[in-house]
């Protein structure tokens, strides 16, 4: 029978962790109670993208979008939406409930708005765990096409037409990837996923996974014929618990349905896929290193050429894509390459998922076309900065990104833009800043992070790293000079040059752009011995305006170690000696009366 | 192992099943049908039941069937009301099982509203 109303809780990570499981199982309790269960369908899906409005409950036909849902909110939704049809309009997007009685369809919210949804298509609309829904969305289809009515060369032909290219940083065209792998000879050939997405802040690799794995098995498939291979290897990282398990389950599928196996659906063709999985460490991202991390060998990078796509896993000729990648395919080939071309820029087709945080309204997962400025992912997607500050600057790329200034904000987000001005696309995480972030306290954070991460096999990632945070170390304390500055240049262009593989050629990105663009602030926190932002807990003291201070004691009850004096209805003082920067003073403070 | 067709009747089994997610401002007809206390007390829910059944059965993939709740006239329950894209909605009262498989079959197939079962032609005869 057909239900005649479909409720979506969100089982992405960042649901799940607010407890979407539970929700679950309130609606399916309360559904059951009102004998509504078999009128209505309670689906568990990926995420929906607006990670910071979760977790997230969409009923449909209507397209009804609550947030912020609770486990005891489940039995208001069905006795009043489900039972008798009333919106429970106190958990409705803001965006919404604003002005207008309509309850619009949530996609029609800014924040979907704007997005142009391809490789997000599933996400947050079928169950990942029920390969059916898949079908549904002409799964498997473009696999089938592929295999039945075209050659393996068409199918290259198909994605060197579109303009696709790797998404999981570098940008490489995948069409010529596949070309390399196909034109190697041999006996074995290897399909692989690169599911070891480390970048601290994204995520848009794992939404897929957990949202329509079923996606990366059909590209991987769809490889598998073009190149000339029959088994996959999918590297993903065993921190994403809920990916893994959602990927094991497609794979179950798959195979019971004979979709990956031997003589697929008889039309002759063979494929298997399995999962490895990874450990966590940063630098399994890069290729090499992950083929050594899937051969069951330490994880560190190999010397390349040659490239994978002649030697790569088991020494035999191996296609490595990222997840975005992949999920882009099955679309391109039924929709077609001008289809797909249509999208994005001159050099840079088709869309690009974002993962968006940092100081920003809208923390979430997004995907737009290429082309689409920094604006209107900030203000428009994004819902602006939090608390009416002034947004200064964009982290792409994460730890071996740059920073895009707030004077480049309309600058066209695709590949060669973002290179042009020292950032990358990496593989997507965007961390949004405000005024309050000092950079040279988020170049040290990105650095520190590479260093922790680096494998130890070459010397200049190795040691250079870690000379590099120390400079930066000694800035933020404030005890660095003019020369350091030069010194700290100098290494950076070290590093990239000589290192072994894309972890340390790209490990100084983050020093190099933010002393670009904010060389001013590096100076300020050399010459001056100040950190204009008040991030820098070395450069700052914190002093109470005589003016301003009314006497009420808030500040001295909340001070930890006791460091401000002063009598009731008197002026209150900090002693600096004693003053441990920790801010609870401002923060306590209602007159504004103490400054950094 | 599932065949080529196979999957293909699974698709196209699934695809009816998974209309109504599609958003509503996508499809041609959306026929929403009142399910306050007055509407459920008069047997919406059988109404609600046959609108999805009939729909899926003749396989209409530019219909959606949504809920709302009391629309004012509770003595002609079950209201059923048809927007269709750029023309002016359609109000169905006392809309049975039977009627509402006779308004999928007459205005949404065939594109002609079933002037007799409407809130109007009510009004009009009762003057």
């Amino acid at each position: 029978m057909l239900e005649r109303a479909h409720i979506l809780v969100c089982g992405g990570t960042g649901c799940t962790s607010g407890k979407s499981n539970e929700i679950y199982a309130e609606l399916s309790k309360h559904l059951k109670e009102n004998e509504l269960d078999k009128e209505v369908k309670l689906i568990m899906t990926g995420c929906f993208g607006l990670c910071a409005k979760g977790p997230i409950v969409v009923v449909y036909p209507d397209g009804t979008f609550y947030q912020h849902v609770k486990p005891t909110d489940a039995e208001e939704i069905v006795n009043e939406h489900i039972l008798k049809g009333r919106v429970v309009e106190r958990l409705l997007n803001d965006d919404k409930s604003a002005g207008t009685d309509e309850v619009k369809s949530f996609n029609e919210t800014p924040f979907y708005k704007s997005q142009r949804r391809v490789v997000l298509k599933n996400c947050g609309v079928i169950d990942p765990e029920n390969i059916d829904e898949y079908l549904a969305y002409d799964g498997y289809l473009a696999y089938q096409k592929a295999v039945t009515e075209m050659q393996p060369q068409d199918v290259i032909d198909v994605l060197k037409k579109s303009g696709l290219r790797g998404r999981g940083g570098g940008g490489f065209p995948t069409g010529l990837k596949w070309q390399f792998a196909r034109d190697s000879k041999s006996d074995q050939k290897y399909v692989v996923c690169n599911a070891d997405e480390g970048d601290p802040g994204a995520f848009m690799d794992r939404s897929v996974l957990e949202g329509d794995p079923h996606a990366l098995i059909e590209a991987m498939m769809i490889a598998g014929y073009a190149i000339g291979a029959d088994k996959g290897y999918v590297y993903v990282r065993a921190e994403y618990p809920i990916a893994v398990r959602r990927l094991q389950i497609a794979i179950q599928q798959a195979l019971e349905y004979g979709i990956l196996g031997n003589n697929i659906m008889g039309t002759g063709h063979s494929f298997t896929l399995e999962l490895r999985l990874g450990a966590g460490a940063f630098v399994c991202g890069e290729e090499t290193a992950l083929l050594n991390s899937t051969e069951g060998k330490r994880g560190e990078p190999r010397q390349r050429p040659p490239f994978p796509a002649v030697k790569g896993l088991f020494q035999k000729p191996t296609l490595i894509n990222n997840v975005e990648t992949y999920a882009n395919i099955p679309t391109i080939l039924l929709k077609g390459a001008d289809w797909f071309a249509s999208m994005g820029t001159e050099k840079s087709k088709g869309t690009k998922v974002f993962a968006l945080g940092g100081k920003i309204k809208n923390t979430g997962l997004v995907e737009i076309p290429m082309g689409t400025t920094l604006r209107t992912i900030v203000e428009e997607i994004g819902g602006g900065i939090p608390n009416g500050k002034r947004f200064k600057a964009a982290q792409t790329g994460g730890p071996s990104g740059g920073c895009i200034p707030a004077a480049l904000i309309d600058t066209p987000i695709d590949y060669d833009n973002l290179i042009s001005i020292g950032s990358m696309m990496g593989s997507g995480g965007l961390i949004v800043m405000d005024e309050d972030n000092c950079m040279v306290d988020i170049a040290k954070f990105f650095l520190e992070f590479t260093v922790d991460e680096s494998c130890g096999k070459c010397t200049p990632c190795r040691i250079g790293n870690k000379r590099l945070y120390e400079i930066l170390e000694k800035i933020t304390k404030g005890e660095a000079t003019m020369k350091d500055l030069d010194k700290m240049e100098e290494l950076c262009y070290y590093i990239k040059e000589n290192s072994l593989c894309g972890l340390g050629q790209t490990a100084p990105n983050p020093v190099i752009s933010t002393y670009r663009y904010f060389k001013d602030e590096y100076i300020a926190h050399v010459r001056d011995k100040k950190c204009p932002s008040g991030v820098c807990k070395a450069l700052t003291s914190y002093e109470i305006i005589p003016e301003k201070c009314v006497g009420c004691g808030l500040c001295k009850r909340v001070c930890p170690v006791g460091a401000i004096s002063g009598e009731i209805r008197e002026k209150h003082v900090i002693d600096p000696d004693k003053c441990i920067k920790c801010g609870a003073c401002i923060a306590s403070c209602k007159k504004n009366a103490i400054k950094k | 192992m599932k065949t080529l067709e196979e999957l293909q009747a699974i698709r196209d089994r699934m695809k009816g099943q998974m209309n109504n997610r599609a958003a509503a401002d996508e499809s041609d007809y959306r026929v929403v049908v009142g399910m306050a206390t007055c509407g459920i007390a008069a047997g919406a829910r059988n109404t609600l039941s046959a609108l999805t059944q009939e729909i899926e059965q003749k396989r209409l993939e530019n219909v959606v069937v949504s809920q709302t709740g009391c629309i004012g006239i509770c003595k002609y329950e079950p209201i059923v009301e048809v927007f269709e894209q750029g023309k002016e909605k359609v109000t169905y009262i006392h809309v049975d099982a039977e009627r509402a498989r006779q308004i999928v079959a007459g205005h949404i197939i065939n594109g002609k509203p079933i002037t007799e079962y409407t809130y109007n032609y009510a009004v009009r005869e009762e003057k």
